[in-house]
């Protein structure tokens, strides 16, 4: 259970990285990445996963 | 900017006029009755004499802050804070915001140890160079981290430059006490709406306690951030600014509201700004067609909210990482590889001693507007309430320097018997293309242009002459190199005195059409 940000999608705004509860975004070449292994999709810490509900891109975050 | 659109629609001025009727309908049952100690001048013009003195001190060489000042220092932005908390219906993130920055052009996003370090070589090389702000890409308030480390590092490195930031507001009340440690005076604070209902229809979300909120919500959360963030800076001595993106048929009149109540909460300065919007930006609003004001609908809403707060009317709409004077962009010229190779010498006493020679040259063009406005001329048997638009091209130092085809933009000034007063500018495609005039782009500059009776000018060749006499707007190049309110209001006597012996007719203008996008050097090259 994770997301994934679709790489052409991002915009490399950054506004996701600070949100994520896990810290499990980082920036690789100009646009943000989720490490797999940290990420619970906010599961019983938040209504909504984080990343998805600040990122200015509609669809840009799915599940992996 | 395609050449396609360069006439003025018919259909759409006739719609244009109709709303600039009605907006002063309402104007004049709205602030006009309220106008309450408000100047009826324009505030960004206002000098030392119509402030207090520690204000003065605050503004007189902040370009953005005072109208006078724009002509004579230069400020930068660094885009060191591309995360945004909010979504806006004229903003599309996939580019820079398309109201604050040109639209398509993804600038170059720095870490605030690059964005020092770019400070410092610029302000170097532009001794002029007195403000740093942070506009983005996103909102400074949203990148906090980002934001104030730059401002701490920028503090210790140059203690001289100014600092300032712009935000939507909905992270204002929880940062205004740390944005004062910074030593942050001025503050501009984008605000579309005081009402809900209007603000639903201009943002579709905000990201407010780890929720995505959306509609009449999320308007009422960011509306009641603006205000209580305002009101806690006023309280704490920081001069704000105020933008309001002017979206025809959602916000217009309420513009006149929203002046009122910022006005209420201490904003020092208004800033209307006409909505950048094409359907290639990608914007909500792009796609959707709808579409920006024309510039007698600008200057309607403007003028209705005179009396109230003060209005900037010299605002370039400039990117956030914008370099120079207003109206120009030096950007290319300090990018990362250039700066790594200059050699950057920070002489606080150069840039003290450049600034002293700006200043006796500012108080010169202030004493020769003085002057011209106290020498003008009364009883002619001409209405004496007449009012016409002038066009002015200027290179700067606030004189008519500028050759017709070498102009990018044009400063507007409205001159009536005893005032010039400085009402906006307007952007133009490049007429001269290396000595050539360029036929096809001679329509779009009288177009924007077209509600003006005059175009002063230091120099004009026969062809644009002919043209834009064909189109009722009279080419003068007999002010060359003058300084602009004498030129203007010498030029006004001379045309009162025709009227007077019949030589011309006084006729009213049309509308103008705002050139969409923000000035850079790069548009000025693929014009």
């Amino acid at each position: 259970m994770a997301l994934k940000i679709i790489a052409s999608m991002c915009t490399g705004c950054s506004a996701c990285e600070p949100e994520c509860p896990n810290v499990a975004i980082r920036e690789k070449g100009g646009t943000f990445i989720i490490d797999p292994a940290k990420c619970t999709e906010c599961e019983g810490q938040f209504d909504s996963p984080q990343c998805i509900a600040v990122c200015p891109v509609d669809n840009c975050i799915k599940a992996a | 900017m395609s050449l396609n659109t360069a006439y003025v629609d018919a259909t759409q001025l006739g719609r244009s006029r109709q709303a600039v009727s009605q907006i002063l309908e309402t104007a004049a049952t709205g602030c006009g009755t309220t106008g309450g100690e408000g100047k009826a001048s324009c505030g960004t013009s206002a000098g030392p004499d119509d402030m207090p003195e520690e204000i003065w001190n605050k503004v007189k060489n902040h370009p953005c802050y005072s109208e006078e000042a724009h002509h004579h220092y230069a400020r930068m932005h660094v885009a060191v804070a591309p995360a945004c908390n909010i979504q806006c219906n004229y903003c599309n993130r996939k580019y820079d915001c398309s109201n604050e920055s040109r639209p398509g052009v993804v600038s170059q996003k720095l870490t605030p140890e690059q964005a020092v370090k770019k400070v410092v070589a610029v302000a170097s090389e532009i001794p002029q160079m007195t403000v740093l702000g942070i506009a983005g890409p996103g909102d400074a308030l949203a990148n906090p981290k980002k934001t104030f480390d730059t401002f701490r590092m920028l503090q210790e490195q140059a203690p001289d430059i100014k600092l300032c930031l712009s935000t939507n507001g909905l992270a204002l009340p929880e940062l205004a006490d740390e944005i004062c440690k910074y030593n942050i005076d001025h503050v501009t604070i984008t605000i579309n709406m005081v009402d809900p209902a209007v603000g639903e229809k201009i943002y579709p979300w905000i990201f407010w306690n780890h929720k995505r909120v959306t509609g009449i919500e999320a308007a009422t959360i960011l509306h009641q951030q603006q205000m209580k963030g305002l009101e806690m800076l006023t309280a704490r001595g920081v001069l704000t600014k105020i933008n309001s993106v002017l979206i025809p048929g959602v916000n217009d009149e309420h513009l006149i509201e929203v002046n009122r109540e910022v006005k209420k909460r201490g904003a020092f300065l208004h800033n209307i700004m006409p909505l950048i919007s094409e359907p290639e930006h990608g914007t909500v609003f792009g796609l959707t067609g709808q579409r920006g004001p024309s510039a007698q609908e600008l200057k309607a809403v403007q003028d209705a909210c005179m009396g109230g707060a003060n209005l900037m009317r010299h605002c370039r709409q400039c990117r956030a990482d914008a370099v120079g004077l207003l109206g120009e962009d030096r950007s290319e010229e300090f990018t990362l590889d250039k700066i790594d190779e200059m050699e950057v010498v920070y002489d606080l006493d150069k840039r003290k001693t450049y600034q002293e020679k700006v200043e006796i040259e500012r108080q010169a063009q202030h004493a020769a507007k003085v002057a011209a406005l106290a020498a003008t001329k009364v009883a002619d048997g001409v209405d004496p309430d007449m009012k016409v638009l002038i066009a002015v091209a200027t290179e700067g130092h606030g004189k008519v320097n500028q050759h017709f085809g070498h102009a990018t933009e044009f400063q507007i000034f409205e001159v009536s018997q005893g005032a010039a007063l400085f009402v906006g500018h307007r952007r133009v495609d490049l007429y001269c293309q290396g000595g050539y005039g360029e036929e096809e782009t001679l329509p779009s500059v009288v177009g924007a242009i077209n509600d003006c009776h005059a175009v002063l000018v230091s120099k004009i060749g026969a062809c644009p002459r002919d043209e834009l006499m064909a189109a009722g707007i009279e080419p003068v190049d007999e002010y060359a190199h003058e300084y602009i309110e004498k030129a203007a209001l010498s030029w006004f006597g001379n045309y009162r005195e025709r009227v007077a012996s019949g030589v011309v007719t006084h006729q009213l203008r049309g509308d103008a059409q705002i050139r969409q996008g923000a000035y850079s050097g790069s548009a000025e090259q693929a014009a």
